[in-house]
């Protein structure tokens, strides 16, 4: 078995346009959630959401790409290329096929979906841009990857709606390890901030329009995000052969399926991804100091996960910290979990746990250390994220400090 | 050959290229001009917009197609004819 670390991060989010920003917003507990701004928006009810403000495609790609690349891929490459440059990586020759690209998305192009289907249903047209196909496919994101930086081993996408970074981190872990791969580029990435997006998720009547509150209880529902986190996961000898710095080591993961119901949360299912991961990284619940929650802020969910933390940890789930950080940055729904491990990381690195913002009345339900509203300083050397999706899908990642 | 659906063939196949429209000439390939296979759809596509006409091509079988694209003048011959089909 090798030993994975992660020697690179780098995101695009409502909380900024790369990692130091996003983390500082974070340390600060700034909130990223604010009103949407694109056309229709007021055919919706639901108003709010963490968008990416301020963001120009012409700023960074050329008319060519910018006709390929949906949303979700523009955020992709824009992280992907921050953390490949943070990882001092060049992949060529042996390095680039023993290298690969797993992303999670859950809805893909969702932007360019949405254009066609107005410009067909709506404005009547009878033909659509060449490009719509490979524009929205949900492998598109990891393609555009692999193509820009010449990674030609395992590459897929993964899609397990609100666990697909989770995922598919776990799969580029579970690659390293097993000794297929050396090094894989990860994480996830979604953009589903459009009419159509938004309309969809209105109807499950599980959105918030004011803010999301995770744990607290007045807590009235989710506020979609949207962005992307990529991750470089380096086999340990490699990355410290060549002198590469490590940002943290990943030390394991588990997933479960609730076999339930297609979009109520199940405690077991979700305490058997969490004492699973802790089991695959050879620990023992106590040395877990920081869980970067699901926490969407739904009735359903905070309740549910708290129950399970409980279960997991026993006495010990009241001296760890559990804390939401989509208060922050919202729902990155496919690529949520590789946005939140940034939090992770911080943790362990900086000894700085980012906060549930939001907060304002406790519940009963949910009794337990959510560093509410503001940082906090404390030594962190184990964390781990959870990912609890619909269709009961869960993957959770444990992270060790290096 | 009219001018204007020779001018605005040349505009989009220079935007296609990232050329001037003075590097596109009648005789050019699109091979000459570095517009590969996704250029070329793309190209059909401003062309059917800008003309709003149906171009029968088949990019499995380019060379078999009844639209002629060996080079810019047979595409505007072509296309002055789906033009005058039309009107």
């Amino acid at each position: 078995m090798h030993r994975v670390v992660i020697t690179g991060q780098g995101t695009i989010n409502a909380l900024g346009t790369n990692v130091e920003d996003t983390l500082q917003s974070m340390r600060e507990g700034k909130c990223g959630i604010g009103p949407l701004e694109f056309r229709d928006v007021e055919r919706l009810s639901i108003r709010i959401g963490g968008q990416v403000h301020d963001y120009a495609p012409e700023s960074h790609f050329n008319r060519q790409k910018i006709a390929l690349y949906d949303r979700f891929t523009q955020f992709t490459l824009l992280a992907a290329n921050e953390a490949i440059t943070q990882s001092g990586l060049s992949f060529d020759g042996e390095l680039a096929q023993s290298s690969g690209v797993v992303l999670g998305t859950a809805g893909g192009g969702v932007n360019t979906w949405d254009d066609n289907y107005r410009a067909v249903y709506e404005e009547g047209k009878n033909r659509v841009h060449p490009f719509v196909v490979p524009k929205l496919m949900n492998n598109a994101a990891a393609s555009h990857v692999s193509i820009e930086h010449n990674l030609k081993g395992p590459s897929f996408t993964v899609a397990t709606a609100c666990a697909s970074s989770n995922h598919a981190m776990g799969q580029a872990f579970l690659f390293i390890r097993s000794g297929m791969c050396k090094v894989m580029v990860t994480g996830g990435s979604e953009s589903m901030l459009c009419f159509g997006g938004v309309k969809a998720w209105e109807g499950l009547r599980v959105m918030s329009r004011d803010a999301c509150r995770p744990f607290s209880a007045n807590r009235n529902g989710m506020v979609q995000g949207e962005g992307a986190a990529v991750f470089v996961f380096e086999e340990y000898e490699h990355a410290k052969a060549r002198g590469a710095e490590i940002l943290a080591e990943v030390v394991g993961f588990a997933m479960s399926s609730d076999a339930a119901d297609i979009v109520m949360p199940s405690k077991q299912g979700a305490a058997r991804a969490i004492a699973g991961a802790i089991k695959d990284a050879g620990l023992n619940p106590e040395d877990v100091a920081y869980i970067n929650a699901h926490g969407t802020g739904t009735a359903a969910n905070d309740k549910t996960e708290c129950a399970a933390v409980a279960d997991v940890f026993g006495h010990h789930a009241d001296k760890l910290m559990i804390s939401s950080t989509k208060s922050m940055h919202g729902h990155l729904i496919g690529g949520t979990g590789a946005v939140e491990l940034l939090a992770c990381i911080m943790a362990l690195r900086e000894g700085v746990v980012a906060p549930t913002i939001g907060y304002e009345e406790p519940d009963p339900e949910c009794a337990l250390d959510v560093v509410p509203n503001e940082a906090r300083e404390a030594v962190v050397d184990v964390a781990i994220s959870n990912a609890f999706a619909f269709g009961g899908l869960n993957a959770v990642i444990a992270l060790r400090k290096s | 050959m009219s001018d204007s659906v020779k001018e605005k063939i040349f505009k989009i196949i220079a935007e296609q290229a990232v050329l001037d429209v003075s590097d596109v000439g009648l005789d050019s390939t699109l091979e000459d001009l570095g517009i590969d296979s996704l250029g070329l759809v793309e190209s059909i596509f401003a062309i059917e917009e800008a003309f709003d006409i149906q171009v029968p091509f088949n990019a499995n079988n380019p060379t078999e197609s009844e639209f002629d694209i060996s080079s810019v003048a047979s595409i505007v011959k072509a296309v002055e004819g789906l033009v005058s089909e039309q009107a």
